[in-house]
């Protein structure tokens, strides 16, 4: 195939791809994500391979490595077509088993269906799984049909419809009028209206100017923008190319972090696969507009997610953040006029187009129109990524998405928003999730991270990871990030090792509020949230540490005091065995003797938890 | 010129300027560690805090950052800038518990007390140093390295700032006064870079005048004929 000059020869050659595709053709699909990666989908795929080509009627079946389908905690994820069957928890010698049963024969494998968690039923089909049914795929839907390596996977689905659309049918400010209309919000973090920025950035005076997709995805735990770019690249570069061609830019980026390696190849052969189309480069599709995409790796910096640091980074400097005071979108990388989204609000924006506003308006609440991906992780049963409407409540995404809390254990608190995102506790779990909402109560959307925290969380102890992260990752410009996020990790460290003093929540907020109000960056402005949002929900808990130097969730070693019990003591003598620093006295029960029951010393304990995990019979307390 | 609002007082800035200067120009006195008039603003060390009223919503900011522009009221010494400024310069004092110019500054802003771990550095990162190598003198000799609570001012690497060429900006430059320049014999150290240079005797008075380095940088840059730099500054008057 050449490059395509005209919207009829794409339809063309999408129908010809479609023709040549028989529906009633058995595939086997397997899950190629992050998540299931890490579970060994490769040696899955190496096995499903091998049978194929050993067995005599291999010939002709297809395998299919796709993106992420979400559901990571069941992975490695293997759906057959076309009954799609889903098997979770695959292994490389359950292979033959499927090839022979179910893509032969047609039977299902039991033992490999996925069981309702609370009925018990074994479900067969991937969209009858409690994980999905309240999901709203839009986004990220396609990724579990398509080989992100393969263009016509992408065009069978539908791809390009919406470059075509806009291209051949619509004006720059038509396309503007419409993503204004659909009220897309930047889903990196911000939630500023994408539309206005367009708009402005168009209107900005110069001739060069630049689209920038910001892949630099750095909060711990979140991994969703990394799926989309490594399981469906082209929805992104056909977001690019039409926000591109509505304001007037001819050149873009895609800053990706280099920790993301399956996404840097997806994305750099879907460019390639684009300029032998002709989707990218001069005249594209034949409708004489040009633009083409380059892909620049980041180092890893959390703050290079910041859009001023994004393009410092760009220009080759060091990735430190500037005043904002004049917007990128008038003065950005090379002091051009430069337009930067994120990888997901990249991806909604076919979708906007194709669909067009009005249907795409009907989904999400007044303020957020659209879905969102989060990924959900933390101490619920089905971690992954899920996709919902804008709106629907914690409850629904904890409990009925994500199967609620492993281990029988309570709920306490989601932390959304990333590292510098807030915590919410469990009064506030029939919040409907949207930017304002989470703004209101003192925490962000962020790029999408929900952390599902039991009551064995210690919410001091959260708030000293997160800002021991931010310390870390603040580039240190101005005094009250680099300082300010050090500081309140030094007092946390303080109040978590029993130091604290009665003072300390005061100056906490003091702190936390001139961080937040006179840093430069995002990064600063929002660094004090974990602090400030565990202080005003879980404000006893930082007296319990404080005066009565006690960690209710049993996580601050430091303020843990180890008893055992001399009426359930049974002599056995095991926990002095272990006692690293022989802390623990006693004398052991015998045939002749009664033995006397084992007592720690308090002054030699360090704490380590080896007794209360060796004794068998309960016998160790810990307070 | 602009016209606009500073503590009530009205006040014309350049279209390009800053809050920053405005103020300075206009004698009112905002504390500041990181600016330089010879520099561009950089909003580092944060103490220049303003209130700025625009379009009747009111926002703290740096005055260095921030540009001037038509009709905004600006802010000095509301109760909320002081509180923000005096954690500021506590956060610096903690950092640098030593030096004077930070101890006076704290004492005049009312802090009297840290109520964090005391630290012993000397730098504050304001960055000056570097923002004049680069920005006045290009010889680029010293940049930051690292981010977070572990940035730092250094030579490439750590070692000798080989593009150094002892000029001594940095040395004026720096407000708290820790990059220090020797001279002994031919010899001239800037001792905080590691960097030491061969000095060059003026031919009419015989004193060491220059790094050869130096001069040898300036020939390059500037058209004039050579033997201007083989006279020190006072002979050549």
């Amino acid at each position: 195939m050449g490059k395509i000059s005209s919207p009829q020869e794409l339809e063309r050659y999408q129908n010809e791809i479609l023709s040549k595709r028989d529906p009633h053709q058995p595939c086997v699909t397997v899950c190629g994500g992050t998540g299931c990666h890490a579970s060994g989908c490769h040696q899955v795929i190496d096995a499903f391979r091998k049978v194929l080509q050993d067995h005599s009627q291999g010939n002709g079946i297809n395998i299919r490595v796709t993106g992420c389908h979400g559901f990571c905690e069941r992975g490695p994820l293997v759906v057959i077509y076309p009954q799609k069957i889903l098997y979770q928890r695959v292994k490389p010698e359950d292979a033959r088993t499927i090839f022979e049963e179910t893509v032969l024969n047609g039977k299902v494998i039991e033992s490999l269906l996925y069981d309702h968690p609370t009925t018990g039923t074994r479900i067969v089909h991937e969209e009858e799984v409690p994980f999905y049914q309240k999901q709203m795929r839009i986004i990220f839907g396609n990724n579990g049909n398509i080989d992100p390596t393969r263009i016509e996977d992408y065009l069978a689905v539908g791809g390009y419809r919406a470059l075509s659309k806009a291209l051949f049918s619509m004006t720059p400010e038509e396309i503007i009028r419409e993503v204004k209309k659909a009220n897309l919000r930047g889903r990196g973090g911000g939630g500023f209206p994408a539309g206005v920025k367009w708009e402005t950035c168009k209107k900005a005076p110069g001739d060069i100017k630049y689209v920038i997709c910001n892949a630099d995805e750095g909060d711990p735990g979140a991994y969703m923008d990394r799926s989309l770019l490594e399981g469906n690249p082209h929805s992104v570069l056909e977001g690019m190319i039409i926000g591109a061609y509505a304001i007037g830019s001819h050149e873009g980026y895609v800053y990706v972090r280099n920790e993301y390696p399956l996404a840097v190849v997806n994305i750099g052969i879907a460019i390639q696969q684009d300029r032998e189309l002709g989707l990218l480069g001069e005249n594209i599709l034949g409708s004489k507009f040009d633009f083409d995409v380059q892909i620049s790796r980041g180092g890893g910096a959390f703050v290079c997610g910041e859009s001023t640091a994004l393009m410092a980074s760009l220009e080759g400097n060091v990735g430190e953040p500037r005043a904002k005071h004049i917007h990128t979108v008038v003065s950005g990388l090379w002091d051009r006029p430069s337009n930067l989204n994120n990888v997901e609000t990249w991806a909604n924006v076919p979708v906007i187009i194709e669909r067009g506003a009005d249907r795409y308006t009907q989904i999400g609440t007044e303020g957020s129109k659209g879905t969102k991906i989060f990924s959900l992780v933390g101490k619920v049963n089905n971690t992954g990524l899920v996709e919902v409407p804008m709106g629907i409540t914690l409850r629904e995404i904890v409990y009925d998405i994500g199967g609620g809390i492993p281990g029988g254990k309570k709920f306490k608190a989601v932390q959304t928003g990333g590292p510098s995102g807030g915590c919410i506790p469990e009064s506030l779990i029939n919040l409907p999730v949207d930017f304002d909402r989470l703004t209101e109560v003192g925490s962000m959307m962020g790029s999408g991270g929900m952390i599902v925290m039991d009551e064995s969380t210690c919410m001091v102890d959260v708030a000293k990871y997160f800002t021991n992260f931010l310390k870390d990752e603040s580039c240190g410009k101005c005094t009250s990030c680099r300082e300010g996020t050090k500081r309140m990790h030094e007092i946390l460290t303080e109040i978590t090792e029993g130091r604290g003093k009665p003072e300390h929540i005061d100056l906490l907020e003091e702190l936390g509020w001139v961080t937040a109000e006179t840093s430069l960056c995002g990064l600063g402005q929002t660094a004090p949230n974990p602090v400030l949002s565990t202080i005003r929900y879980f404000r006893d808990e930082y007296r319990e540490h404080i005066i009565n130097k006690r960690c209710p969730a049993k996580v601050c070693r430091v303020l843990l005091r180890y008893r055992i019990l001399s009426d359930v003591c049974t002599r056995c003598g095991r926990c002095a065995k272990v006692c690293p620093v022989k802390a623990i006295t006693g004398k052991k029960k015998t045939k002749k003797e009664a033995g006397e029951p084992f007592q720690i010393d308090t002054e030699k304990c360090i704490k380590c938890g080896m007794c209360f995990e060796t004794c068998k019979f309960e016998a160790v307390e810990v307070q | 010129m602009i016209p606009f609002v500073i503590d009530g007082q009205p006040v014309e800035g350049r279209e390009d300027g800053n809050l920053l200067e405005v103020a300075l120009d206009s004698g009112i006195e905002i504390s500041h560690l990181c600016y330089n008039e010879s520099v561009k603003p950089y909003g580092a060390c944060r103490l220049c805090l303003v209130e700025v009223v625009r379009n009747g919503r009111s926002r703290m900011t740096t005055a260095c950052t921030y540009p001037v522009i038509e009709g905004i009221e600006v802010l000095t010494r509301t109760e909320k800038v002081l509180r923000a400024r005096r954690m500021i310069i506590e956060l610096i004092l903690a950092m640098c518990p030593g030096d004077k110019l930070i101890q006076d500054m704290a004492r005049k802003m009312g802090v009297h007390e840290v109520r964090f771990k005391k630290e012993d550095k000397d730098c504050i990162l304001c960055g000056l140093c570097g923002r004049v190598c680069d920005e006045v003198v290009g010889a680029h000799a010293i940049q930051f390295a690292f981010r977070g609570d572990r940035k730092e001012m250094i030579p490439p690497f750590g070692g000798e700032a080989m593009n150094c060429i002892a000029c001594g900006a940095c040395v004026i430059v720096c407000p708290v006064d820790v990059i220090r320049m020797e001279e002994e014999g031919d010899e001239r150290t800037i001792i905080r870079w590691k960097r030491t240079l061969k000095m060059k005797q003026c031919k009419i008075c015989g004193n060491y005048f220059a790094p050869w380095f130096q001069l040898e940088k300036f020939k390059e840059q500037v058209k004039l004929p050579k033997e201007f730099f083989d006279v020190c500054y006072t002979c050549r008057t």
